[in-house]
């Protein structure tokens, strides 16, 4: 199994750790991920609200170079997955935006590269019964709050990734590891999102409203599959202690969690990385 | 030799508007056969057909063109008129100048060019026409309702007071429909039971009307005025003479089951009959849900019945009936919210339907009229209403508004509050719409006095939180995002067909639209007609309807029905299929063809050539002119009266 791989920008900078356990994870399974030469970015927020065509014709030059190898392009971060898809379904369904992007990046394309997510390659691809053989460590015990955010589901006809209204992937991903996945109704609300500089009042107060649900629900550990959504609830969790409540949730990256599972070291998962300490609630489950 | 006349209509300015009339007519005047020509202003006006006979005696006319709209509209109208003249009827042709060209068409010049076309070409048609001879078929003085909902019951009701006879057939073991099923009925806030019950009485009273029940129509053939019709009479495993009604076989019947009249919400026996006032009083025996049936021991109905109608053995039968028209009053079913995501995919068990509403809110109901939980059956204080489920939505639901919900979901808001005067209802909607007779002001005294909470916007997320359910939403008006905790929610769910809509459609040869509702004849002049002659529509298979709507229609279709049924003979059409013998080769493909089965084998002897063979044969009573025939006959055996084979040449050639 070989794939393109696409990091973007957040994975080589705030959410090292979400590539780095990336790239454990994949190795581990044999899944090779060959990181597309000289990616830039893929437009992610400030593209589209700046001007439409550029946000079009950033992912499709990184797409052109998956192309080339003739391989299915992979990313991890939710904005990036988006981006990308949303590029490729203006170019298979706007002739117009299809004129023109074509003409920016000189070239011919009709949108046909494929888009997976991280998260799909390990589900569809790969196989959860195969995760769960290869898994060496059960997670029992563990209550994971699976919280999937906006961008990796949405708009869900240009997404077609999991159900927009209630999605459950990372859920089943976590309960063949062995974990309780929680049943939660803010699985998909929103953390705010680039809210965090501009806004901050905006987004304690929706990340506040998720982590309570999560904590209420009866969650010891969040998983996320966004590096947004991951510095909001992590990274924010400070300032909601001040503001509202103190919680005390580590959030993870999903991959770090499966990366556990597998038995890789803490370390080279990023474990180390988040703002809230994820390692006493994992020796205490014994995970660690 | 042919005398043509080409009469060339201006309608107004449909037709001159784009088409220069004069110079058809000039180009007419050039047509083999055409002995004179004429335009005028409209020639379906009584002058302009004064202005066809006139020029018809004078000329010694012996042959028509009518240039000027689609034949359905006015052929019948020139028919007449020529008849009026002394020519046969059937010696006129209509040259469609109007749909297929005026109406269409926007370059003057290329539309006149076209319009000359279509004249030329059924000039040379015409030539070649030959008198046809009227046919007449009688009728049969019955007619057959489809649905004994309130639509079906009014219709034979209607049908029974003009002194004929009507069937019912109606699927499940009693008549009655869904108002059967309603608490009040709005805006009056009459009990639906109340006034729908006697009716029911009167129609198995009357000894006009014969009902079918646990019944469906599964064959129709035939045409108007002598339908064929196959009843399938379900075991009833009851024998309807026998059964008194007393109930005591339902008392004793162990095995329990959701009542399918109750939304499940309540429980009912093996045994039973859907609701107290069914009508006819006779239970039915489910055999899924039966013990004798399902574990083979029980029987504890057939010894309990005093008056042994227990029949085990009893069989599905068809029953055939011959009837002149039919009504179709077949009824809706409710939009299955279960595709919203937002609203818990119907998974939560608070979340329920407006007529589910209806039944936990009656007092003969599963709660004994207490508005509760479904959950856990405690009360339900805040009530959150959801219009437009599945209405108005392009993308998961149906493009069109269900009409009613509006004022059901007003009504539910009253009847919560006087159920219970602690309660509150909130209701999210996009628009009111309140079209009907005090409609408007029956809203405004919910919102006013019975204390709605009207929210303009859409919910956008239903969850559950601990045992309570939080609706999150929008209020459009205040622009803010409101969560209200509420115990139960009520989806005013849109109506639409029934799922089998479709086969029934088939069966029946009616037309239906992309939303599978049967297509009427015309939307505003022929709103209960189908363009299956002797079929009309009643109610809400047809379109969304309230039940003041529903019962004017089903008296509308019993009129239309009726006008059928005083007359002694019908004329039919004799534009029909015959075959000629000398030609036929027997290949028979045209039996295959023919959907009408209009199409029957007989002997043949040629005594030129004293040969026996076995050819085709049109049942001349049966067949409806589709063609079908004259186009698959290989030999050109087959031809069709009115459209032979020369004909259509002599058309095609003249293009």
């Amino acid at each position: 199994m070989k794939y393109a791989y696409f990091p973007g920008c957040a994975l080589k900078s705030s959410a090292i750790e979400y590539d780095m356990s990336t790239q454990e994870v994949a190795r581990k399974l044999g899944i090779e991920l060959a990181e597309i030469e000289d990616w830039i970015c893929c437009g992610a927020t400030p593209a589209h609200l700046t001007l439409h065509l550029l946000s079009l014709a950033l992912p499709v030059k990184n797409l052109l170079k998956a192309q080339k190898e003739k391989l299915e392009v992979v990313t991890c971060c939710a904005a990036c997955f988006n981006r990308l898809k949303v590029a490729n379904h203006f170019m298979q369904t706007d002739e117009e935006h299809r004129v023109k992007v074509n003409t920016i990046v000189d070239a011919n394309y009709h949108g046909d590269v494929v888009v997976k997510h991280f998260l799909e390659v390990l589900i569809n691809d790969y196989g959860l019964e195969r995760i769960a053989k290869r898994a060496v460590k059960k997670l029992e015990n563990l209550k994971v709050a699976s919280y999937y955010g906006c961008l990796l589901i949405r708009p869900p006809e240009v997404m077609k990734f999991d159900d927009p209204e209630d999605p459950h992937s990372m859920d089943d991903l976590m309960k063949v590891l062995g974990a309780e996945a929680i049943n939660w109704p803010y699985k998909h609300e929103c953390c705010g999102a680039s809210f965090s500089i501009a806004r901050t009042d905006i987004v304690l107060r929706l990340t506040n409203d998720v982590l309570r649900m999560a904590k209420e629900a009866g969650a010891e550990m969040v998983a996320v599959a966004c590096p947004l959504c991951h510095s909001n609830l992590d990274m924010r969790q400070m300032d909601i202690a001040k503001k509202y409540k103190h919680y005390d949730l580590p959030v993870l990256y999903f991959t770090q969690i499966l990366g556990l599972a597998l038995g890789i070291e803490p370390r080279k998962l990023g474990l180390n990385k988040h703002f809230v300490d994820p390692m006493k609630l994992l020796k205490k489950k014994g995970v660690i | 030799m042919a005398r043509i006349g080409v009469f060339v209509c201006h309608c107004g300015t449909n037709i001159a508007g784009v088409v220069d009339v004069k110079k058809v007519v000039e180009a007419a005047k050039n047509l083999p056969f055409v002995k004179f020509t004429a335009d005028y202003n409209y020639f379906c006006s009584k002058p302009g057909q004064d202005e066809i006979v006139k020029a018809i005696k004078e000329h010694n006319l012996d042959r028509v063109i009518v240039s000027a709209c689609s034949p359905s509209l006015h052929e019948k109208t020139f028919r007449t008129c020529i008849e009026e003249a002394g020519l046969n009827p059937f010696m006129v042709e209509m040259a469609n100048i109007r749909e297929q060209c005026s109406w269409v068409h926007k370059d003057k010049e290329k539309a006149t060019r076209k319009a000359i076309e279509l004249v030329r070409a059924k000039v040379a048609k015409v030539a070649k026409s030959t008198p046809l001879k009227k046919m007449y078929t009688s009728v049969e003085k019955k007619v057959l309702v489809i649905g004994g909902g309130i639509a079906g019951i009014q219709a034979a009701l209607d049908i029974a007071i003009a002194g004929y006879k009507a069937i019912i057939v109606e699927k499940n073991p009693s008549i009655g429909g869904r108002m059967a099923q309603f608490d009040k009925t709005f805006p009056t806030l009459d009990c639906a039971a109340c006034i729908l019950t006697p009716r029911m009485v009167s129609a198995s009273q009357d000894e006009n009307i014969k009902i079918y029940s646990y019944s469906e129509v599964c064959e129709v053939s035939g045409f108007v005025g002598n339908f064929n019709v196959k009843i399938l009479k379900k075991a009833r495993s009851v024998d309807e003479e026998k059964c008194t009604g007393c109930g005591q076989c339902i008392t004793k019947c162990p095995a329990k089951v959701p009542s399918e009249f109750d939304r499940g919400l309540g429980l009912r026996k093996a045994i039973y009959t859907p609701f107290p006032q069914a009508v006819p009083n006779v239970p039915v025996i489910d055999r899924q849900a039966c013990r004798f049936y399902t574990e083979g021991k029980c029987r504890i109905c057939e010894k309990i019945c005093p008056f042994s109608a227990i029949d085990f053995n009893q069989k599905d039968q068809i029953i055939e009936e011959k009837v002149g028209a039919i009504i179709v009053a077949s009824g809706f079913t409710l939009f299955d919210h279960s595709v919203y995501g937002e609203y818990g995919y119907g998974k939560l068990k608070n979340v329920i339907t407006g007529l589910d509403f209806e039944r936990i809110v009656n007092s003969s109901g599963p709660t004994g009229g207490k508005v509760v939980r479904p959950s856990d059956g405690k009360p339900a204080k805040n009530v959150v209403f959801i219009q437009c489920v599945g209405s108005r939505d392009e993308q998961k639901g149906i493009p069109y508004c269900s009409r009613l919900c509006c004022m059901y979901t007003a009504k539910h808001a009253l009847l919560l509050r006087e159920h219970d005067p602690a309660a509150q209802a909130y209701i999210f909607y996009i628009d009111i719409r309140a079209a009907g007779k005090n409609y408007e002001e029956f809203v405004k005294k919910v919102q006013t006095e019975y204390g709605a909470m009207y929210l303009r916007g859409r919910v956008s997320r239903i969850f559950e939180k601990d045992e309570d359910l939080v609706v999150r939403g929008a209020d459009t008006l205040s622009g803010a995002q409101i969560e209200i905790k509420a115990d139960l929610v009520v989806l005013a769910t849109g109506l639409v067909a029934r799922p089998d809509a479709t086969q029934l459609a088939k069966m029946l040869r009616i037309p239906y639209d992309k939303n599978n509702l049967f297509t009427e004849a015309h939307p505003k002049l022929g709103p209960v007609e189908t363009v299956t002659s002797g079929i009309f529509l009643t109610g809400a298979c047809q379109a969304p309807k309230d039940i003041p709507d529903t019962v004017a229609t089903a008296s509308a279709a019993s009129v239309k029905a009726l006008g059928l049924l005083t007359k002694d003979k019908l004329t039919i059409d004799p534009e029909i299929a015959s075959v000629n013998p000398f030609i036929c080769s027997g290949c028979l493909n045209c039996v295959k063809v023919c959907p009408f089965s209009a199409i029957e084998t007989e002997e043949f002897e040629n005594k030129l050539f004293k040969e026996k063979k076995v050819v085709a044969k049109v049942i001349e009573s049966l067949c409806r002119g589709c063609g079908n025939c004259a186009a698959v006959c290989r030999v050109g055996a087959v031809d069709l009266a009115g459209y032979k084979d020369e004909q259509i040449m002599e058309e095609i050639k003249a293009l």
